[in-house]
């Protein structure tokens, strides 16, 4: 098939994810206020030491992260499914795995890049400054995308299927672990001085293969709950 | 394609039936015997005691934990690849296997870390990617059990099952690059100590027994799968249902 | 030309049919009727290739559409029970993006003509598809007909909640596609007033 033809499929997926997020805005408002409300509990739980604080901060903001895109997970591929979509993006003459590309891009769009933007915020809250603020910035902006990418495989293998909500958690959590150690690690290694890029370069390695693995696997995924 | 659907369940049946007793006879036997020769006949540790024996139990448990994994990846992926009924099954009979093997190299992990770092629980780099090793065997197991379609579950559990064997060497490498700079537990528990004869020895025979015994009880709950599945008559089915010629009206 | 060579489908512990054997020439409707339960949808899913097949193959062209995938996608307009349009979107902007998604987008005034021929008046255009009833909403999604330049068109139930003067609209349109050498597969429990040559029907025992 022509590239044209290509494009035309993937941006009209793009466009269609983006505008549905604008309709229902009160959806990727929900992704945020949950982690800021999430990532405002553990001061309130561990105590207002400032010391205490910064050194729990990066895991703290990826764990929030964590679970702010896992929560949101149910609106990758969910609504197509009940809808019929899914079935027509099936059907495309093009390969399913670069679709699923463009769906993973509008989903880190709508709930990825608002907790990078949050970031920074939410890191000075816990008494983070300079540097490693950027850090946080910068893993947040390498790690969340492959968050999405594996989030995708986890939200493509249980549609459709009972209790999907804390099954989705289960088979993702595990897969996460490496990109929370790296992304943690990142923002730690720079508090502690000893800079962050080796983490950094490891997120970026993380999401270069799930760019190449995860889009086959959801497509795998998708076409398996459809039969 | 013929073998895989109809010729290879009717054959493999009985002759799973009969390998059984063979490997579970060798399987205690052998584990007799490398208990014996760990916790008896291997020297004592001049710097750990005798603590350090249940090692005879967990490395080989650990190995196989993993081993089980690869191997359930690679039927999943002959499923996939083949549509193969017989190898999806073999998949679903060594998860839980392996999942019990993991529990024990957790287990016996925190025996050891008990009387050695003077806590159950350390968050050593390979205790932390058994644990989570073992999440992915309870991942593949309840996306198998959530799902009433056997063609789909089969095949659902078997994609989870391959995205986690390129997670596992990942895990492992980054929870211990993560060890390092967080300079905790840094006892590993292969310490690079030269090894006693019996020792290896030891080892080396629990780890065969763990191999038989794993063989044994994958091929009886094979059977079980088996019986569970094509208890639904398929092999002398009649169709159910025959459309009718087409007829233009 | 479509073909179906011994066929067969299970669902679930269930078999739906087995050795099925049907071939649909160009400027042929294939009316796949039989009781509720009895596989036509199935069969409609694995003609569109959504569904593999437990035993058989599905041939286009003379070729085994598994071997073929995405470009066999590009010869197939398939219209599911599901309307596959989005609540929160328009009828103008579900036409657009379903005709964009499956690489034949078409303009905002294609989009309005295709909606007018099916009967939907400007006004509900603008309107979004959450406030649209059920028969509209079929209407947005079989709008695609009037869009599509597939040769291929599968169709299960195109008629439900349709009233009769859009069925006779959606007729005439099928009956078009047959008169340019399409082909058409329509799961139906409705009689499809077609001239007798142009039809063809299986009928599947539950």
């Amino acid at each position: 098939m022509s590239h044209s033809s290509m494009w035309d499929s993937i941006s009209g997926i793009i466009r269609r994810d983006l505008l549905l997020a604008m309709r229902r805005w009160s959806d990727a408002a929900m992704s945020v206020f949950f982690l800021v409300i999430v990532v405002s509990l553990f001061p309130l739980g561990v105590g207002p030491e400032p010391a205490v604080l910064r050194t729990i901060a990066p895991g703290v903001l990826w764990v929030a992260a964590l679970l702010t895109c896992l929560l949101s997970l149910s609106r990758v591929f969910t609504p197509d499914y009940l809808d019929g979509v899914l079935e027509q993006m099936v059907l495309v003459p093009q390969p399913l795995s670069l679709l699923v590309l463009g769906k993973v891009l509008a989903h880190w769009v709508i709930s990825g890049l608002p907790v990078v933007l949050l970031s920074p915020l939410l890191g000075l809250q816990f008494g983070l400054e300079g540097e490693a603020l950027g850090v946080l910035v910068l893993s947040l902006l390498l790690g969340t995308p492959t968050l999405s990418m594996i989030g995708a495989i986890g939200a493509a293998l249980v549609l459709g299927v009972r209790g999907s909500g804390l099954l989705v958690a289960l088979l993702v959590l595990p897969l996460y672990v490496p990109v929370l150690i790296f992304g943690a690690g990142a923002v730690t290694s720079s508090m502690a001085g000893i800079g962050g890029e080796a983490n950094l370069s490891l997120l970026g390695a993380c999401l270069v293969l799930s760019l190449f693995l995860a889009p086959w696997a959801t497509a795998a995924a998708l076409r398996i709950a459809l039969e | 394609m013929i073998w895989s659907k109809y010729s290879a369940p009717q054959a493999f049946y009985p002759l799973a039936g009969r390998l059984i007793p063979w490997f579970a006879a060798v399987a205690v036997i052998l584990m007799v015997v490398g208990l014996y020769m760990g916790f008896f006949v291997a020297p004592t540790d001049f710097q750990q005691g005798e603590s350090y024996r249940i090692i005879f139990v967990h490395v080989p448990a650990a190995w196989m934990s993993m081993f089980l994994y690869v191997v359930m990846a690679i039927w999943a992926g002959v499923g996939m690849g083949l549509n193969a009924r017989l190898s999806f099954m073999m998949a679903q009979a060594i998860a839980p296997t392996g999942a019990m093997f993991t529990f024990l190299a957790l287990l016996t992990g925190a025996m050891w870390g008990k009387p050695t770092w003077g806590a159950w629980w350390v968050w050593d780099a390979r205790l932390t990617s058994e644990l989570i090793l073992l999440f992915q065997y309870a991942g593949v197991m309840l996306l198998r059990t959530s799902i009433d379609d056997v063609r789909r579950a089969d095949r659902s559990s078997a994609v989870f099952a391959l995205v986690g064997v390129v997670n596992v060497p990942i895990i492992y490498y980054s929870v211990q690059w993560w060890n390092t700079l967080h300079q905790g537990a840094s006892v590993s528990m292969a310490t690079g100590s030269k090894m006693a004869a019996t020792m290896l020895m030891a080892m080396l025979i629990m780890t065969i027994a763990f191999w038989m015994y794993s063989i044994a009880v994958i091929l009886a709950r094979v059977r079980c799968v088996m019986v569970e599945r094509e208890s639904l008559p398929t092999w002398d089915e009649k169709p159910a249902a025959m459309p009718e010629a087409v007829e233009a009206r | 030309m479509l073909q179906a060579v011994g066929l067969s489908c299970r669902r679930g512990e269930r078999r739906l049919f087995s050795d099925l054997n049907v071939k649909v020439e160009r400027g042929k409707l294939l009316a796949v009727v039989g009781e509720n339960g009895s596989g036509k949808t199935s069969l409609l899913r694995i003609f569109s290739s959504l569904l593999p097949p437990e035993d058989g193959s599905v041939r286009w062209e003379g070729q085994d559409i598994h071997q073929l995938k995405e470009l066999y996608s590009g010869h197939l307009m398939y219209l599911g029970h599901l309307n596959g349009i989005k609540d929160d979107l328009t009828a103008v902007e579900n036409l657009m993006s379903s005709m964009a998604l499956a690489g034949e987008p078409c303009s905002e005034r294609g989009a309005k003509e295709a909606l007018e021929a099916i009967g939907l008046k400007r006004l509900v255009h603008r309107l979004p598809s959450k406030v649209l009833s059920q028969g509209q909403k079929r209407r947005v999604a079989l709008a695609r007909l009037w869009l599509s330049t597939r040769p291929l068109w599968l169709l299960d139930e195109p008629f439900t909640s349709l009233d009769t003067a859009s069925t006779a609209v959606v007729t005439q349109r099928l009956h078009a596609h047959l008169q340019r050498e399409g082909l058409v597969v329509v799961v139906t429990h409705q009689e499809i007033a077609l001239p007798a040559e142009r039809l063809q029907q299986l009928r599947l025992a539950g």
